[in-house]
């Protein structure tokens, strides 16, 4: 294994972009600190601010304000080929008239490595990536995923601190994907470094990540691990956009939480009284029965549709204020229901969470 | 259309006046023909160099601006072919000529009286011009097919921004340097209108002296002599560059650059 010095930690505090004369900033004021050898994800929809939160850690994109620091450098001035960050792009960005090795010997010759040194580099992370009997090939001889390697290669030879990726994935066939998702899991452990990943896809999020930041409109909605942002949602957009989600809403009032025709048990919460809230829960915890009927942690429905998925299937079901929402019935644990029933679904209190509306 | 008369002026370089190659003997040995020559290839040199300097950074700015921008761009490089090259020439005389507004601006400036109209200066100028659009199409064609996440990758891998330029931008566009500099060049080669109404007698250019040869001295076996030098050297610089671009390139290029 090479000698890597293991990975740096990340700071970054009120950064912010904008662009031209916008009237929202692209990024606004994101403060997030990446622990050493970290596996983070920004997550979010597109024009969320993600990728322009990355390049600019990257140096590659100006900043309007606020700081970086990576280790205990600040390098907020420092330009891109000064910060010794990996960096690999959305389309791979190989030079097309250079090959497989001369790319990935392009930031050992920057840094003026002996040739020797930087011949035994190549050929030892090609071999890591598994492109040992490609080094002569050039990329557009080489499959997208084999060019995806290469470029992962080339981010990391020179043993950079911190790795940074720009939906490195987004080009690739769904198999595809899930190969190199393991692959770029398996280089994350082997060399320590520091990743920072980009994605809008919240299964290669969940899959990858030690932390998820959920970006949306310039600003970060919660860090968390995948399963703190998927039981314990701190707003609705992150309810929303990871996975499915059912949501109440009303106003909060001596723990209950009232509206719509419901009155519900509120779990515990810092919302002061009167605001308005919504309690979230997800599919896969709530429960059918037959007998119509609600309560604290109950409401009525009518199933509008049945859909089988395989391990499981979802029944979609309309509240009685009118409101959609599912549950998740893993196969072997089915009620007996079709689509026009009147049920009841209901939930244990340990599983709602309330978030502000 | 091409070959017959090329094939005449051919027969008539070796048998007019005399049968023989004494019009080639001459071109080597008269000392005009042969200073007329090295002049024209220096002012060929010249005029591409100068095209390339101004194209390169006007067709990169061409590939970063907005779409609605690269269009004015791109009809100010295209205009002059919209209009004569008689009427831009004599332009070009009129803005030069002695007390003309760029020689009255250069005084003003303090740099004296230089003389523009009628003076080698004068001619690369309005050649450069002339030529521009020459050297701008294939360039932004070339450019336009560079992945614009490529420098931005050289940099983030430790590549100085001149370095990044030099190990990868440049040696992408280089068909199209290839392309519009053989235009240029071979263009420039050939070029009569410019040189006649802007130059000196004195400096003439090769297609001068080949229309004095035909036209007022009715010397056709010296003309062609010349005429034929003239293809050698164009043939010669064109097999050069094939040698170091792939054949098809520079004309594969340049069509797609004007279809923009």
């Amino acid at each position: 294994m090479p000698d890597h010095s293991p990975g740096a930690g990340v700071r970054v505090r009120d950064l912010t972009k904008r662009f031209g004369s916008a009237a929202r900033p692209a990024v606004d004021a994101v403060s997030l600190d990446v622990r050493p050898g970290e596996f983070m994800t920004f997550l979010g929809p597109s024009g969320s601010g993600k990728t322009t939160t990355l390049n600019m850690i990257a140096g590659l994109e100006g900043v309007t304000g606020g700081e970086i620091r990576i280790g205990d450098r600040d390098v907020a001035a420092l330009p891109a080929h000064r910060r010794d960050l990996g960096v690999v792009f959305q389309q791979y960005a190989l030079f097309p008239h250079m090959t497989a090795a001369q790319n990935v010997a392009f930031p050992l010759r920057r840094r003026k490595l002996p040739k020797a040194e930087i011949a035994e580099r190549v050929a030892r992370t090609l071999d890591l990536v598994r492109l040992g009997d490609h080094a002569d090939r050039l990329p557009r001889k080489l499959s997208g995923g084999q060019q995806q390697r290469v470029a992962l290669a080339r981010a990391i030879v020179f043993d950079p601190r911190v790795l940074l990726m720009d939906e490195p994935l987004g080009a690739l066939d769904k198999k595809l994907r899930e190969q190199l998702q393991i692959e770029i899991a398996r280089l994350h452990r082997e060399l320590g470094v520091t990743v920072i990943f980009v994605t809008h896809d919240q299964e290669e999020a969940l899959a990858l990540s030690d932390r998820i930041a959920v970006f949306n409109e310039g600003r970060i909605e919660q860090v968390g691990t995948a399963s703190d942002l998927y039981e314990r949602p701190a707003t609705r957009f992150v309810a929303a956009f990871l996975g499915d989600s059912n949501a109440f809403e009303g106003t909060l009032s001596g723990g209950r939480l009232a509206g719509d025709g419901l009155d519900l048990r509120a779990p515990a919460t810092d919302l002061p009284d009167g605001s308005r809230a919504a309690l979230i829960v997800r599919p896969e915890r709530l429960r059918l029965s037959g007998a119509p009927g609600s309560g604290d942690n109950a409401v009525s429905a009518d199933v509008t549709d049945i859909v089988y998925q395989g391990a499981f299937r979802k029944v979609l079901i309309r509240f009685g204020n009118g409101g959609a929402g599912c549950v998740r019935e893993a196969i072997g644990a089915l009620s007996d229901i079709a689509p026009g029933d009147r049920v009841t679904v209901h939930w244990s209190p340990d599983h709602a969470v309330l978030v502000p509306a | 259309m091409f070959v017959v008369p090329m094939a005449r002026l051919a027969w008539l370089s070796v048998t007019t006046p005399e049968t023989g190659l004494a019009n080639y003997r001459d071109v080597l040995t008269d000392g005009v023909s042969l200073t007329v020559i090295w002049r024209t290839l220096r002012m060929m040199l010249v005029v591409t160099a100068v095209c390339l300097l101004f194209a390169y950074p006007y067709a990169y700015v061409m590939t970063v601006v907005p779409p609605r921008t690269r269009a004015v761009l791109t009809t100010i490089v295209l205009l002059p072919f919209w209009t004569s090259l008689m009427a831009r020439t004599f332009a070009w005389v009129v803005l030069l000529q002695k007390g003309g507004p760029v020689n009255d601006a250069l005084a003003a400036l303090g740099l004296g009286d230089v003389r523009l109209a009628g003076s080698a200066t004068g001619v690369t100028i309005a050649m450069a011009q002339v030529m521009l659009p020459f050297m701008v199409l294939p360039l932004y064609s070339s450019m336009r097919d560079v992945d614009r996440a490529l420098v931005p990758a050289a940099l983030s891998l430790g590549a100085r921004p001149a370095v990044a330029f030099l190990r990868v931008y440049l040696p992408l566009t280089l068909p199209g340097v290839a392309a519009g500099t053989t235009l240029v060049a071979v263009l420039s080669l050939g070029f009569y209108v410019t040189p006649a109404l802007l130059g000196s007698p004195k400096e003439s250019m090769i297609a001068q002296l080949i229309a004095v040869k035909v036209q007022d001295v009715l010397d056709f076996g010296a003309g062609g002599a010349l005429s034929l030098t003239l293809l050698v050297v164009a043939l010669a610089l064109l097999g050069l560059v094939a040698r170091f671009v792939r054949p098809g390139a520079a004309l594969g290029m340049s069509d797609e650059g004007d279809r923009r």
